[in-house]
């Protein structure tokens, strides 16, 4: 049974951080080039940490499974990034983002991580600024913010519609400077396969050349993983294609826990599915529903209709009407649920029915007359006021509406736009304690990867402040206290056993894999994973549904290994081989989430279990029961794996019913 | 890296070393075609402002040295960009290639710039040493000038003063259909390297963007439009008969078939 | 509502095949039958891997992974143009409603000398880390910054900053030049950073070193064509090398005249 002490210092909220980080131990700096550590991953949370911690001396080895640190996922991320900045002089702080963030996770995170996240944010924005991230700007020259979902301020900071491309960029280029100087090895196109213990402490890694197909060892003092989360078990995502959980799996298997599983994001705005050969789910961002008002005809008679014929008053606008004070931005889970239950109830639009509306007419109608009442345009016509509204629309929103005409065909400036829920984040991951380090010591767990800071459901715009939270502001703090404990070059060699074990069961898998040579490419099992997924452990969960949905995993794994198909060879680049890799581990983790799912016997933002809801639909939270993170912890193959807990005391704040109504 | 370091070994400095030296020759040629114009005229300018040049003596020498070291950077910057881009595209070509934006005359750089390079060489072999069609050359014929030649207050001959007779030899040079069509397609192929380079010479000193692109491209096109009449012009009226020679010239008597006159001793 | 793409097509697909960079490639034709029009081009290629796989062959690899045109991994050279027959789009916005029935579809890895074939369709590019590295961006250490509304930067510079900064390092403008120049590339980083006042300080060695390391690891001149301008999908002007060009030329000079400071004094007390 594994020790889950999550070390959240003692004393007031606002003083936890700040006096914990002046006790932690120090490694003497000319002891820091002493200590290697390896660091898998160069998303937000990665690159960050590597960058600063080779700026604060320490050697670094940076691994990625890309061909360059720049296409790590966080590249996607749209709308932007949350920090306590009140420059809007709108009421924000730090105890308000602290707190709207706390609400918005339904109360399953740890008052210090997300404490500390909200104290860090307002430093996010100044070191980004200052590595010439060009976030947006008002007339003035002062940085502009906008709202999003779950927040009644304005303390978004945004690059356009590309701000996680703009705050990885700045991390790369961090990152890049540590590389140039000769201070951090870079090794790119190499997976991870496995995660080497040795006496009880992670001490490296091992990797998987993916254009030679040869494996690799790398020893440290410390291991991080930044590998990002895993919400590709679903297969149809907002993901990247080659996000996997492979990493933070095979740490698992290594002995690291695996907090709460099931706790996954279904993102409210998403483009709907068209086909079955769809690979990938795209984002709208939720930006847009800072402007966009969400709808599905009242009556289901309706639904085929095109939407400019029915009329205002045959028009749901069901987030405006059950959430009044959030309106349209109510927070991600209760938005994404509103709108299933509308499908649900058969009011869904678009060929398959599983879609709403997202209208941008009203947004239109008002800044054109803003616009052409600035401009001094009195009675100016319909058209000329359409013209100006489409205008301002496009400038705020015109690369979201390109991407969704690309996509469909369609032009969301004459008709609304269909969306759809898809898995967007997962919030689960590897479980670590306030220093960001996992049950197994040496083991540090960063951004997505990690369980820590958005309890059961993750507001917008902060997936990309914990990431770089993590890196920049909390890791090189907390790892210098683990180090100081470790003798300076002490990492084992990779001739040690331990290595060579890792690296045999890492090439045995590959070796199964390529044997198999059944029937079946490795997609066609993706895809069934993912609709068993989807169906069973997505939006609404049941007992007898996660139970079903166990035994069809369980069966999808054995037709796995036995049906699957990888052509070619081991020893040079090989997608096929890759791919069936990464899936294999999904199956194993697909059957944890539902596991998990199963046993928690209550409703909390992102995981909704039908058996537990109020008669309105909404989520109902079990406190006495539940209010605990759940790690899981890996008993060996074939037995089922020990659910730890860790329980979540809540000092400052009161865990009230998360109402948005 | 040194300042001549840059310019001579990275590529944006040799891409400014073709630029700065584009410009040179962009400013020769249109002064170049200016001067020729003066054939329309009475062979007083022409043959005034060439006994003027001729006359210069060493700062003569030092613009052709100039010239000619302006022309072998330009050169050779092209020849060793153009090498290593090749070697920059690789070992195999693409299968299908579509052209995007690049404009014709762009494309048509590299051969535009060697055929021009040749014409040049001959132009020198025919209207500044004399070794092509030495016959007809300019100091086989004499011009008396019938009056005072000034320009910018300066006198360039005198009347009554004896000449070379550029303006004969001319004139006789593109009586030849040959030479002058050979004159015309190739004052042309350099129109078309002007049309890209002129323009690209400002991107490539930084002086372009796309707030006056449109106007730079019109600008310079009209420029290279006008050059290229101005060389048109030139051959084609005295190939056509357009233009005919003044009477007394060399070329005149030697069109109606009369004797030419001695050269005159050449002071 | 979907125009025209209701009924399904079929293609066939010429693919470059190369088995290693170190073997010679060659392009081989796969049929890609009733494909739904809405698909996008590497669904395609997915649907005619899992065919190949079916019966044990080797699937055509190709670079991807966002799938929404940000990350820059995809990099096909689609009828003779980088990304496909669209404008300002990646390979993975390429949907095939854009090509007729019937058609014959040849699909190329970006080619460049410093962009090796690493196989089939995936080129290396490992070049672009390496420029930036050598320049590409502002030493701040961190933690050290001040705060972020300290230096108001007027709109029209952020915004043009941002312009530059969009760039997905897919190597498209390396791969529709004919001298296989990265030099749009180069100068959307060095103007982004240029154009804001965090990135002064360091204003004439990044533009210095990165054009030197851009020239040493052998890409070609720009012959201003501004055929990577038409082909990158974030649609990155080529004013940005004009930009660049200057900032050269005028650090080139600024660097040769510059004093030189005495040398640091080191060690004291």
């Amino acid at each position: 049974m594994a020790t889950l002490n999550s070390n959240v210092p003692p004393g007031p909220l606002a003083d936890k951080w700040r006096t914990y980080k002046s006790n932690l131990k120090l490694v003497n700096p000319a002891n820091k080039r002493k200590y290697e550590v390896v660091i898998v991953g160069a998303g937000l949370a990665g690159a960050s940490a590597a960058a600063t911690l080779s700026e604060l001396g320490y050697k670094v080895k940076c691994i990625v499974f890309h061909d360059s640190p720049r296409r790590a996922h966080s590249i996607a991320a749209q709308g932007g990034v949350n920090a306590a900045k009140n420059y809007q002089n709108d009421g924000d702080s730090v105890h308000r983002l602290f707190y709207d963030t706390l609400k918005g996770g339904d109360y399953r995170a740890r008052e210090g991580n997300v404490h500390r996240l909200a104290e860090v944010s307002v430093n996010i924005i100044d070191q980004c600024v200052a590595q010439g991230v060009p976030f947006a700007r008002e007339y003035g020259g002062l940085l502009a913010n906008r709202s999003f979902g779950g927040a009644q301020v304005s303390r978004t900071f945004y690059a356009r519609g590309q701000t996680g491309q703009q705050l990885l960029l700045g991390a790369y280029s961090a990152l890049s400077k540590q590389v140039g100087a000769g201070a951090v090895e870079l090794v790119t196109q190499h997976e991870m396969v496995d995660l080497v213990v040795v006496d009880g402490h992670a001490r490296g890694v091992i990797t998987r050349d993916l254009v030679t197909g040869k494996f690799h060892r790398h020893s440290g003092e410390a291991v991080i993983l930044a590998t990002g989360g895993y919400g590709n078990v679903f297969n149809l995502s907002t993901y990247a294609r080659g996000s996997n959980t492979t990493a933070i799996w095979r740490a698992y298997k290594r002995g690291a826990c695996f907090a709460n599983p099931c706790y996954t994001q279904i993102h409210p705005t998403c483009i709907p599915v068209s086909g079955d050969y769809q690979s990938k789910l795209t984002l709208m961002s939720e930006s847009l529903r800072n402007d966009g008002r969400i709808w599905v005809p009242k009556k289901a008679a309706d639904c085929k209709k095109p939407p400019a014929d029915i009329p205002e008053e045959d028009r749901d606008y069901f987030l405006e009407r059950i959430y009044p004070s959030f309106g349209n931005l109510a927070p991600r889970d209760v938005s994404s649920r509103a709108a299933k239950r509308m499908c649900d109830e058969g009011r869904g639009v678009g060929d398959t029915g599983l879609g709403v509306y997202l209208d941008f007419a009203e947004a239109i109608q008002r800044y054109g007359k803003q616009v052409a009442n600035r401009a001094n345009l009195h009675n100016p016509s319909k058209e000329k006021i359409l013209e100006l509204g489409e205008a301002a629309v496009k400038e705020r929103y015109g690369n979201l509406f390109d991407i969704y005409h690309e996509i469909t065909n369609e032009s969301a400036y004459k008709q609304p736009m269909r969306i759809y829920p898809a898995v967007h984040y997962t919030m689960g991951g590897l479980w670590v304690d306030y220093n960001l380090m996992s049950n197994v010591p040496g083991l540090f767990v960063l951004g997505e990867a990690n369980f820590s800071d958005h309890g059961a459901n993750r507001l917008g715009a902060s997936a990309l402040m914990q990431g770089l939270a993590d890196g920049y502001f909390v890791v090189p703090y907390t790892i210098g206290n683990y180090l100081a404990t470790v003798k300076p070059n002490s990492r084992p060699s990779t001739d040690a056993p331990e290595f060579k074990a890792a690296e045999e069961n890492a090439s045995s898998i590959v070796k199964r894999l390529l044997a198999a040579k059944g029937k079946e490419p490795v997609n066609y099992y993706h895809k069934k994973l993912g609709l068993i997924m989807w169906n069973h452990c997505g939006m609404a969960r049941t007992k007898e549904g996660l139970e079903d949905g166990i035994k069809k995993i369980q069966a999808l794994r054995t037709e796995f290994w036995a049906n699957v198909n990888v052509p070619g060879s081991g020893d040079n680049m090989n997608q096929a081989l890759e791919r069936a890799n990464r899936v294999a581990d999904f199956i194993e983790l697909g059957e944890l989430m539902c596991r998990d799912a199963l046993t928690r016997e209550e409703s909390c933002g992102g995981h909704f279990r039908e058996e537990h809801q109020y008669p309105d639909g909404e989520c109902k939270r079990d406190d006495v029961n539940y209010a605990h993170v759940a790690a899981w912890e890996f008993q060996g193959e074939g037995n089922t794996p020990l659910r730890n807990i860790e329980p979540l005391n809540y000092e400052f704040t009161k865990m009230s019913t998360r109402s948005y109504k | 890296m040194s300042l001549i370091g840059n310019l001579f070994t990275s590529s944006i400095g040799r891409k400014f070393i073709m630029a700065i030296t584009g410009l040179v020759l962009v400013g020769f040629v249109f002064g170049h075609l200016v001067g020729n114009l003066q054939i329309f005229l009475s062979p007083d300018h022409i043959n005034g402002y060439a006994h003027f040049l001729q006359g210069l003596g060493p700062a003569l020498w030092l613009v052709r040295l100039v010239l000619l070291a302006t022309v072998a950077l330009h050169i050779w910057a092209a020849v060793v960009l153009t090498l290593e881009s090749r070697a920059a595209r690789g070992p195999n070509d693409y299968g299908v290639k579509k052209w995007l934006h690049a404009t014709w005359a762009s494309r048509a750089m590299r051969w535009s710039g060697v055929i021009v390079f040749f014409f040049i060489l001959y132009h020198l072999a025919h209207f500044t040493l004399g070794i092509a069609d030495h016959e007809n050359f300019k100091s086989n014929f004499n011009w008396t000038m019938q009056h005072d030649a000034k320009e910018l207050g300066i006198t360039l001959a005198k009347q009554g003063e004896g000449v070379h007779d550029v303006y004969s030899m001319i004139f006789i040079g593109f009586q030849n259909p040959i030479v002058s069509i050979f004159y015309i397609i190739a004052t042309s192929l350099l129109s078309v390297h002007l049309l890209h380079g002129i323009e690209s010479l400002f991107q490539t000193i930084g002086w372009r963007n796309g707030t006056w692109a449109c106007c730079l491209r019109k600008a310079v096109t009209g420029l290279v439009v006008l050059y290229f009449l101005g060389n048109l012009i030139i051959p084609g009226a005295i190939l056509t008969g357009i233009a005919e020679p003044a009477a007394g010239s060399a070329a005149a008597l030697k069109a109606a078939g009369q004797s030419v006159t001695a050269p005159a001793a050449h002071n | 509502m979907v125009a025209e793409t209701s009924k399904n097509i079929s293609v066939t697909i010429r693919v470059w095949r190369q088995p290693a960079t170190d073997q010679p490639g060659k392009f081989v034709d796969y049929p890609a039958k009733d494909l739904n029009p809405n698909m996008s081009l590497l669904e395609m290629l997915d649907v005619v891997n899992d065919q190949l796989e079916r019966i044990g062959e080797d699937p055509i690899a190709f670079a991807h992974d966002c799938r929404e045109g940000i990350c820059g991994t995809c990099s096909l050279v689609i009828d003779g143009k980088p990304h496909g027959p669209h404008h300002g789009v990646a390979s993975c916005q390429t949907y095939m409603r854009s090509f007729e029935d019937n058609s014959i579809i040849t699909i190329e890895p970006f080619r460049a000398k410093p962009f090796p074939v690493i196989k089939d369709l995936i080129s290396d590019r490992s070049a672009f880390d390496k420029i930036q590295q050598a320049g590409g961006f502002i030493s701040i250490r961190t933690g050290s910054a001040q705060d972020a509304n300290a230096t108001p930067i007027p709109k029209e510079v952020a915004d043009l900053a941002m312009d530059a900064a969009q760039c997905i390092g897919c190597g498209a403008c390396v791969a529709a030049c004919k001298n296989a120049s990265a030099m749009l590339f180069v100068s959307a980083k060095v103007s982004q950073l240029g154009l804001l006042p965090q990135g002064q300080p360091e204003r004439d060695t990044r533009v210095l070193n990165m054009v030197a390391k851009m020239d040493e690891l052998g890409f070609g001149s720009c012959t201003n064509q501004y055929e990577c301008s038409a082909a990158c999908p974030k649609l990155i002007s080529h004013d940005f090398i004009a930009r660049m060009n200057r900032d050269y030329i005028a650090a080139s000079f600024r660097s040769a005249f510059k004093p030189t400071p005495a040398a640091g004094s080191g060690g004291g007390a």
